[in-house]
Order: structure tokens, then C-alpha cells, then sequence
């Protein structure tokens, strides 16, 4: 069944070239991009099927010769946390396609070039959680920065040019920096068994063995590319300028895929290749999570523009993935996991409508709105639905995984755990407050009000000034809103693929504990 | 009395010659001079057509033979040393012959396409003029002829022996195993430079500006290597490079001898690659050469002090290298600065790429210094692969024009995506690859030298020149800003049609910079096949 992997990454890129050469007619186009990432989707479920949960740390692997001068292979293969992932980005792709079905993109684009950028984009993200070479790993983490570089460029909001630039910069300079740990990395496999190699699951054998001080920065390496990538707090400012000006689609798969890379690379470099240096400073990562947690939350209650605001709750969310990870036990790591997969939903969920909102309103700042659930009903009962979700309420997705992390990490790190509980408190308040003034009260806001027929007017659902979702916006939502509810209840086929390989992990870095099985 | 005769007469006994091995070297030379008959005696509307047939016939001609020397059952496996320990044609020179010729085929290709610029990018005849008021005004004289008087006129066609000298001098450089071939070989390969710099059609100012520029600071160059060379020759007692590596293994000689005349040769042999802090020259030459010469001298001339330089460092100095390591370490770090940072303050592409050439330089001499195999290897890999990136880079740069001839000022690429999709398409490709981003030529290159450096326990510097490649990218990202995401300016320059021949030449930059990129594990074996012997 390796195949399967290796069509997951090919057929993306297939359609990318397809749709490229359809940019006349933007309706074939359109189309075309929704067949292919739908036969991507069934992929993917034939990947999870074909994947055993009791068995090999990494399956479906296969591997061809590359570079042999460097020891550098084609080589693929998933764990459970890779699967996962996987399967979030074929899920999350065709709703981003059907969410952005009707985009408005900026004078002169072609909706071909942008649904074409996105499938490229399919390929580097399954890539990077694929591969099991560290030279591979590195070369699609840069190499997906370059059709999101330019969908924020080319389609995004007024500001373009600048948050594109910082977006690119600041993953370049971060993988810049990895790019001198994985050559540290092939220095220190060619010094320990005399043939340089990039193969994970050798380096993880060899590095474990390293003298503490090598140890140490190669991880900082890692550690930093990552930590811009997910972004933790000091290293975050780019994502809220990004994920502003980033269209609607764009920024649900940065937010939600290409930020998961950071935390993927935790656990699958940064743990197990250098277990000493990631007991030794997991104090200073949990300080980090923890002061994203908090701060991203500040901020987020403090944001004017609805788009900078998902992007300040990821910053908080991010922050509880970093503790789950770093907390070292197995618990809170399914959680983190989990917890990886749900916010991809639920953030996912809360940037589309967010995107619907705007698309009526035509403004991204929340003073422009107000008491729009008048006006659209469904819309502000799905926004709440996708709030709840963020805020982690009994029932939805993300309360599990909120909940794993937490009591997962309290035993380990009780003092960060309490002060990450606060996050909690405050994202029922950025989440609720939200709400309250988007879609509750009278009808106002200077985005509505001349829609409506004036401040006060009485509304006629008959003939909607702004109109409630549509057809393609509810089909493109209620795949999301099933999955906030189905994970919310029954999380269990998520986190029985998740488990063993967490456990795995923690065992290479030699923290295993005994409470693994019960965590579900 | 005849015994002394007879000693003498057996002195004087001409080296062996092994026509096989440098029969490239020989055609390339025998066809610089064919190239001065032609000049002289074919009616000048014939000329180009010859120079061209002929120059194509001779990289092809050559190139063969090297191929036929590569593979030969009786070429020993290191290669070997002919014309008296001269010349050697090792491994390392037969990588970087097939790349010089391959680069110079890009480089003839640029420089013979008349249909980009009518009549060719080379002015039509000698002209004295260069200060007239009409070219202070802009285009120069012959900027006011129309384009069927550009098409007839043509262009000087003596460019071509020109390249071809050129081409031979690096040819020697590399390949030379003493200092005095080598100060030749540099002295064979610079004045051919400086002439062409100066030949441009349009902007002859500027153009003679350059010309002067470089003449002026690469004579002064070339005398601080020949000083070099003699007070080598002071400390050694000979010009051979195996001679001056073992006279520095162990001896009581003057230590003040051998690191003034390292430092004055390693002076000149910088200054050609313009390694910063000698760069001073290669934004302005760069700017005014015509850009086919500054393609060439982009990518050849770089092959040449590079292999200069590993040669020398790997020959000579390889066992006092604890003694210099430290001070070419700043020498890397300056360069890699000076072009990453001033690079980012140009608003000409072309000195924009000359200052990302000076960054270049920096992280070639990275590899160059680590003293390896990786490091030779890589540097060697790096240099073919900057060499067509930067061919089809300025093989770019001259269709981007208006009325005035090449619009190399960035303001006038905004919005170019718009107008001409593919040209913006492949110059992102290859500022990515410059930037050395993933699945190009660029990023393999990058690699293998700070592989190559860590290996020899230099990782702060690469950790600097990892810093620098991030600083450096952000002017590469400008120009990709400029042309996708800006709206195109109302007189901005349109993009001309290439001819069939300027098309091949950035095809083939672009296709080995992607395949290198991609596919690159047989010519990082050929590169790593053999080391250097003296």
C-alpha cells in the first residue's frame, strides 16, 4: 500500500499543473481543482485504512536512492501523528476550495492560478509530514513556502505585499537556521557510523548518543524553525499580519496546516533525535507555551479586525500544543495531537465564517458590524457554533483535546498548567464577546447599516438586504460542523491512531509513562 | 667544451606534450586566432555569420575532445601533468573545462543574438565618441538609428576571438600548476574583459566608464598578484605549487616572505572573483559591460578565480593553512555582508545581481577554505550551478528594455508579471535558486559547501553565511514583490521577443539550474571523482 502515500503527494501536484493551464476559463478550473482534491480525500481514507495502529512506527514506507553523494533518500512514510495530519490537509483542502468558491480576488487574477497554487501547496504540506528523510522533510518545508507566498502576495488583502514578505522572510530565515542543524546532523551520522545519512529513523539511533552540548544546538536549530512556524510568542508577530491579509482560503491552511508543521517538527525531530536537549530546555518551551497562551489571549480580546483575531486565538491555541508536547506524558502529547487535528477544524471553521461575514459586510473590522444575526440567522448560529468549538466547550472537538493536555500535563507541570487554565477563562471571553458584537443588539455597524435601509430598520427576511448563507457556503460548513461534533463525542478512532505513536515518541525520549493506555 | 655544449643542448630539450589532454585547451586558442583572420580578411557583412559557425564549432569541437579524454582507457584515473608539470589536466580541471565551455556556449549564445537588441548589443563600429552630448542625453549616437540602419550596421563581430581568448585564458588558469602559467593565463583572460567591456551599443559612457574601471583596478590587481608570485618565489626558490607546499612543510625560511606573498597573490586571485572587500568593481562593470559580457564575465570569469583559487590553496597552501584559515574566515564573512547588505540597497537589477555575485563569492570561498574533499567538491558543484543561473539571469535582464535600451532600473519591473508572464515566471525560478530555495541548482550548491564547512569545524561561519543568504533573499523576494504584486507602471518597458538565440541560452540556464536542483547526484559524483594533482 506505499503507493498510496506517493499518489497522495503526486496527484496534487498533477492538478496544480491541470488547473494552471485552465486559467481561461475559471469554472472548469474551479471544478477540476474540487475533483482533485476529493480523489485526494478518498486517498487519504485509504491511507488511514491501510494504516494498522498496533503496528510499525512508520508504515506505507517507501524509498528510492536520491542523492547518494550526501547519503539523501526519497523516502516516505507516516506514524500515527503524520497520518492524522495528512488526512486534516485532504479534508481541509476541498472545503477550502468550496469556501473559496466564489472569492473575490483582486483585479486581473485568475481563479485558475489561485486554485492552482493551493493543490501545489497540497503537495509540499504532505510532504513535509511524509517524509521520514531529514534533507526531504527540509526541502518541503521551504518548498511550501512559495505558493503561500504567493497567494498571500498576489491575492490578498490590501497589505499585501508587506505581510507576504514578512510571512516569507521569517520562515526563510527560520529555515535557514534548521538548515545548520541538518547539516550538523549529517556531520554528527558521518563522525558516529562513518556514512553520513538524512534517514530519520537512523539519526534518531545516533543523535540520542550525542554529547548533551551538541545535542543541545542542534535542537535550537530545529527548535527555532519551528517555533516561527507554530509561532510561539516571541517569534509570532508574522502570523497576524499573514493570516489579515491572506485570503480567506489561504489562511485556513496557514493557519491550519502550515503551523502544524512547527508542532509536527516537536514531535517528530525535536523529541526523539535529541531527547537529553528537549528534557533539559523544555522549561524554557513551556515558559514560551505559556506566555502565548495568555498573551495571544489578551490580544485577541483586544483585536479590532476579525481576521487578526483568529489569528491571536491560534497564538493561545499554539501555546497549549507546546505544553501538551513538552509536558512529556502521554496524555497530554495525544492531546496536543488531537489537539493539532481540532483546531485545524475549528479554526479552520471560525476563519471561513469570519471570510462569509466579511464577504457581506465587505469589511474586516468588528466595529463595522453589529447585531448581524438579524439579518443571517444560520450564519451567526454556525459563527457560534465555531466559537464554542475554539473555546473549548463540553462537547465540542477541541474540549477533549483542551482536556487531555491539561489534566495530561497538570501531574508533570502543575504551575505551567495553572496558569495555562486561565487561557481558558479568556478565550470564553475574546470567543463570547466576539459574538456579542458581531451578530447581537440592534442592527448597526457601517458595513450593515446602509444594507439594511438604515440604523433601527425594521428587517423583512423576505427580501434579505444581506442575505444568509447559501447553498455552497452550508455544504462547505457542514462537513466542519459534523467533525466539531463527532470528535466532540467520540473521539476514540482519532486517538487510537494517535496514541501508540505519541507513546513511541515518548519512549524515544525515554519518559515513558504508565498511565499511556488509560489517556482515552 | 662540447660536453658542456652537449649538457646544455639536453636542458633545452622540449617538455613532452600530451596533445590529447590539452587539445581542448589548443582548439580554443587555434580558434581565437582563426577568429582575428576572419576579422581580417572576410567582407564585413559575412563576419558574423563566420565568427558564429566558428565559435560553435570550437566549444562543440572541444568539448568533444574533452569528453574523448575523459572516457579514454589510457587517461589515468587522477589525469595527469603535461608540457613540463604546466598544466594539469586532473579531475578537477576536467570539471571545470566541461563547465567553462558549457558557460561559455551560454555566454556565445547571448553574445551572438542580434535580434533582442538590433544589430546585436555591441556598438557597430569604433567610435571615438563616448562624451558627446547626445549620450550624455541618454541612448548615445547610435541609439537614433532606426532598427533596419541597427540591422545593417551590426555590430563589432571582433567580440567573438575576444570571448574565445578569454575563454582560453581561463582555461589556462585553471588548469596551470605554476604561478608564473598562471599569472599568464590571468593576464590572457583579463584584457580580452577589458576590451569588451567597453563595446556596449548603447550607453557608451557608462560602458567606458567600466571598461576603464576594470582595466585600472584588475592592472593594479594583476601586480599584486606578480608580487606575490615573487616573493613566493623568494621564500620557495621556485614558482611551482608543489615546490612552495613543501618549502612551507618544515623549514627555517623567512615566514614574512610567505605570508606577504600569499597575501599579495591571494589578493589578485580575490580581486578577479570579486570576494569582497575587493569587489569594489563589479557593481559598476557589471552595469555597464553589455550584459551578454557580463553574463559572461558573471560565470566564467567566477569559474576561473575559483579554480585559481582552489588550485593555489589546495596545491600550495594546504599545509600552512592554520597560518591564513583565520584570515580568509573574515574575508568570507565581509564579502557574504558587504553583498548581502548593499544588495539590498540597489535599484538596478544589475548591480543588484553584481552585489548577490559578491555574496556568491563569499559563499564559494566558504567551500573553497574548508580544505576537503566536500569542500572542493561542493565549490565545484556551486560554481556550474551559480554559472547557468546567472547566464539565464542576465539573458533575462536583456529582453526587459524600452525605448532606451535595457530597462535595468527596478521601478520599471513592476507589474512585469502581468505583461509577460513566463519571462516573470522564469526570473523568479531562478532569483529562487539564487536565494537557494529547495529543488533548484542553488540550494544543492549551498549545501554541499557548508556541509563541506562544517565538516571542517567552521560552523560559526556558516551560521553567518546561512544569516547572510536569509538577508540576501529579502532583494531577491523584492524583485519577485515588484513584478507579481505591483501594478505595472503606464511607460514601463516592454519585454522583447528573444531571438533563437538568447531563447537557448536562458533555456539552458534554466533547465540545468532545475535539473541540478532536482536531479543532481551524477554531477556531485563527477565533481567529487578525483583531487587535485601537481
Amino acid at each position: 500500500m506505499s503507493w498510496v502515500l506517493i499518489a497522495l503527494l503526486l496527484l496534487p501536484l498533477v492538478g496544480s499543473l491541470v488547473v494552471a493551464f485552465l486559467r481561461g476559463n475559471d469554472r472548469l478550473a474551479k471544478l477540476v481543482a474540487l475533483a482533485f482534491s476529493l480523489v485526494e480525500l478518498a486517498l487519504a481514507v485509504l491511507a488511514w485504512t491501510a494504516y494498522d495502529p498496533g503496528g510499525d512506527r512508520l508504515q506505507l514506507t517507501s524509498s528510492a536512492e536520491w542523492i547518494p553523494t550526501f547519503g539523501v533518500h526519497l523516502s516516505f512514510g507516516v506514524d500515527g501523528i503524520a497520518l492524522v495530519m495528512i488526512a486534516l490537509v485532504a479534508f481541509l483542502v476541498p472545503v477550502v476550495i468550496g469556501g473559496s468558491w466564489a472569492e473575490k480576488l483582486p483585479e486581473g487574477r485568475s481563479a485558475g492560478g489561485f486554485f492552482a497554487l493551493l493543490l501545489a501547496m497540497q503537495t509540499g504540506m504532505v510532504g513535509v509530514f511524509a517524509a521520514t528523510d531529514v534533507f526531504l522533510f527540509y526541502v518541503f518545508f521551504e518548498a511550501v513556502l512559495v505558493p503561500m507566498y504567493f497567494l498571500i502576495g498576489r491575492f490578498g488583502g490590501p497589505n499585501r505585499q508587506y505581510a507576504a514578505m514578512k510571512f516569507f522572510l521569517y520562515s526563510l530565515l527560520g529555515g535557514l537556521i534548521m538548515l545548520a542543524s541538518v547539516i550538523g546532523l549529517y556531520v554528527v551520522s558521518r563522525e558516529e557510523i562513518g556514512q553520513g545519512t538524512f534517514d530519520w529513523a537512523t539519526l534518531v539511533t545516533v543523535t540520542r548518543d550525542a554529547p548533551l552540548s551538541t545535542q543541545i544546538w542542534l535542537f535550537l536549530g530545529f527548535f527555532i524553525a519551528f517555533a516561527i512556524k507554530a509561532p510561539l510568542v516571541p517569534l509570532h508577530t508574522w502570523l497576524p499580519d499573514a493570516g489579515a491579509e491572506a485570503p480567506v482560503g489561504a489562511g485556513v491552511l496557514l493557519v491550519g496546516i502550515l503551523d502544524k508543521i512547527g508542532t509536527f517538527g516537536f514531535l517528530r525531530y525535536c523529541l526523539p533525535l535529541f531527547p537529553a536537549a528537549s528534557q533539559e530546555l523544555a522549561p524554557l518551551v513551556l515558559v514560551l507555551a505559556v506566555v502565548g497562551i495568555v498573551y495571544g489571549s489578551l490580544l485577541a480580546v483586544g483585536q479590532s479586525d476579525m481576521k487578526r483575531f483568529v489569528a491571536y486565538t491560534s497564538i493561545a491555541h499554539f501555546g497549549f500544543i507546546a505544553l501538551g508536547i513538552f509536558a512529556f506524558s502521554s496524555q497530554a502529547g495525544a492531546g496536543a495531537v488531537l489537539y493539532m487535528v481540532n483546531h485545524g477544524i475549528s479554526t479552520g471553521m471560525l476563519f471561513l465564517v469570519v471570510g462569509m461575514v466579511m464577504a457581506r459586510g465587505g469589511s474586516r473590522l468588528i466595529e463595522d458590524y453589529g447585531g448581524m444575526a438579524k439579518l443571517t440567522p444560520v450564519l451567526g448560529g454556525l459563527f457560534f457554533v465555531a466559537g464554542l468549538s475554539s473555546l473549548a466547550l463540553p462537547g465540542t472537538n477541541s474540549f477533549v483535546s483542551e482536556f487531555l493536555v491539561l489534566i495530561g500535563s497538570y501531574p508533570n507541570e502543575p504551575v505551567f498548567t495553572v496558569i495555562a487554565a486561565l487561557g481558558m477563562v479568556l478565550a470564553a471571553l475574546y470567543v463570547l464577546w466576539l459574538y456579542q458584537r458581531v451578530f447581537q443588539g440592534p442592527v448597526r455597524g457601517t458595513a450593515l447599516v446602509d444594507l439594511a435601509g438604515g440604523p433601527g430598520a425594521a428587517v423583512d427576511p423576505e427580501r434579505a438586504p444581506v442575505p444568509d448563507l447559501n447553498k455552497r457556503e452550508l455544504a462547505v460548513l457542514a462537513p466542519l460542523v459534523a467533525l466539531i461534533l463527532v470528535l466532540g463525542f467520540y473521539p476514540k478512532p482519532v486517538l487510537d491512531v494517535i496514541t501508540p505513536s505519541v507513546g513511541a515518541t515518548l519512549s524515544e525520549v525515554g519518559v515513558a509513562d504508565p498511565v499511556a493506555q488509560e489517556g482515552k | 667544451m662540447t660536453t658542456f655544449l652537449s649538457q646544455n643542448v639536453e636542458r633545452l630539450q622540449a617538455p613532452e606534450i600530451d596533445y590529447f589532454a590539452v587539445a581542448p585547451l589548443l582548439i580554443v586558442l587555434g580558434a581565437a586566432c582563426a577568429g582575428v583572420l576572419v576579422e581580417a580578411f572576410l567582407p564585413k557583412a559575412q563576419r558574423w555569420a563566420a565568427q558564429v559557425v566558428l565559435v560553435l564549432a570550437t566549444l562543440a569541437a572541444a568539448g568533444a575532445l574533452l569528453v574523448a579524454y575523459a572516457s579514454d582507457e589510457g587517461t589515468p584515473d587522477q589525469g595527469k601533468t603535461t608540457l613540463a608539470g604546466a598544466i594539469s589536466v586532473d579531475q578537477p580541471t576536467i570539471f571545470l573545462w566541461a563547465t567553462l565551455l558549457l558557460l561559455g556556449l551560454g555566454s556565445v549564445l547571448l553574445i551572438a543574438d542580434r535580434s533582442v537588441e538590433p544589430g546585436g548589443a555591441f556598438m557597430p563600429e569604433a567610435t571615438p565618441s563616448g562624451g558627446t552630448y547626445r549620450d550624455q542625453a541618454g541612448g548615445g549616437a547610435q541609439a537614433l538609428m532606426t532598427r533596419e540602419q541597427a540591422t545593417r550596421f551590426g555590430m563589432q563581430t571582433e567580440v567573438f576571438p575576444l570571448t574565445l581568448f578569454a575563454l582560453g585564458g581561463m582555461m589556462v588558469f585553471v588548469a596551470a600548476n605554476d604561478l608564473l602559467t598562471m599569472f599568464i593565463a590571468l593576464e590572457v583572460l583579463s584584457l580580452p574583459l577589458y576590451l569588451m567591456c567597453g563595446l556596449a551599443r548603447r550607453r557608451r559612457l557608462l560602458s567606458q566608464e567600466a571598461a576603464v574601471k576594470y582595466f585600472l583596478l584588475g592592472a593594479f590587481a594583476s601586480a599584486f598578484f606578480l608580487y606575490g608570485v615573487a616573493l613566493l618565489y623568494g621564500y620557495a626558490g621556485s614558482v611551482k605549487l608543489a615546490d612552495i607546499a613543501t618549502a612551507t612543510s618544515g623549514t627555517d625560511r623567512s615566514d614574512t616572505l610567505l605570508y606577504a606573498g600569499f597575501g599579495l597573490l591571494v589578493v589578485g586571485l580575490l580581486f578577479k572573483a570579486s570576494v569582497g572587500p575587493f569587489h569594489a568593481w563589479t557593481p559598476d562593470v557589471y552595469q555597464g559591460a553589455p550584459t551578454p559580457v557580463t553574463a559572461f564575465m558573471a560565470a566564467c570569469t567566477k569559474v576561473a578565480a575559483f579554480g585559481g583559487i582552489l588550485r593555489v590553496l589546495y596545491g600550495a597552501f594546504e599545509r600552512s593553512s592554520w597560518e591564513w584559515q583565520g584570515v580568509l574566515w573574515g574575508v568570507a564573512i565581509v564579502s557574504m555582508v558587504i553583498g548581502a547588505v548593499l544588495g539590498l540597497t540597489q535599484t538596478d537589477v544589475k548591480r543588484m545581481i553584481a552585489y548577490s555575485s559578491v555574496a556568491h563569492a563569499g559563499f564559494l570561498l566558504v567551500g573553497a577554505i574548508s580544505l576537503n574533499e566536500q569542500g572542493l567538491s561542493g565549490t565545484m558543484f556551486y560554481l556550474m550551478a551559480y554559472g547557468f543561473t546567472t547566464i539565464a539571469a542576465f539573458g533575462v535582464v536583456s529582453l526587459v528594455r524600452n525605448a532606451d535600451g535595457e530597462a535595468t532600473h527596478l521601478s520599471q519591473w513592476a507589474g512585469l508579471a502581468k505583461r509577460s508572464p513566463v519571462v516573470a515566471g522564469v526570473f523568479t525560478f531562478l532569483l529562487l535558486a539564487l536565494a537557494g530555495l529547495p529543488l533548484t541548482s542553488g540550494f544543492i550548491g549551498k549545501f554541499a559547501v557548508f556541509a563541506a564547512a562544517v565538516e571542517a569545524d567552521m560552523t560559526p561561519l556558516v551560521v553567518v553565511a546561512l544569516v547572510a543568504s536569509a538577508v540576501a533573499a529579502f532583494f531577491y523576494l523584492r524583485v519577485i514583490v515588484l513584478m507579481y504584486f505591483s501594478e505595472p507602471a503606464a511607460d514601463g518597458p516592454a519585454v522583447s521577443v528573444p531571438g533563437a538565440f538568447t531563447t537557448m541560452a536562458i533555456t539552458m540556464g534554466v533547465l540545468f539550474t532545475l535539473v541540478l536542483g532536482v536531479w543532481p547526484p551524477k554531477v556531485l559524483e563527477w565533481a567529487g571523482t578525483g583531487a587535485f594533482i601537481f
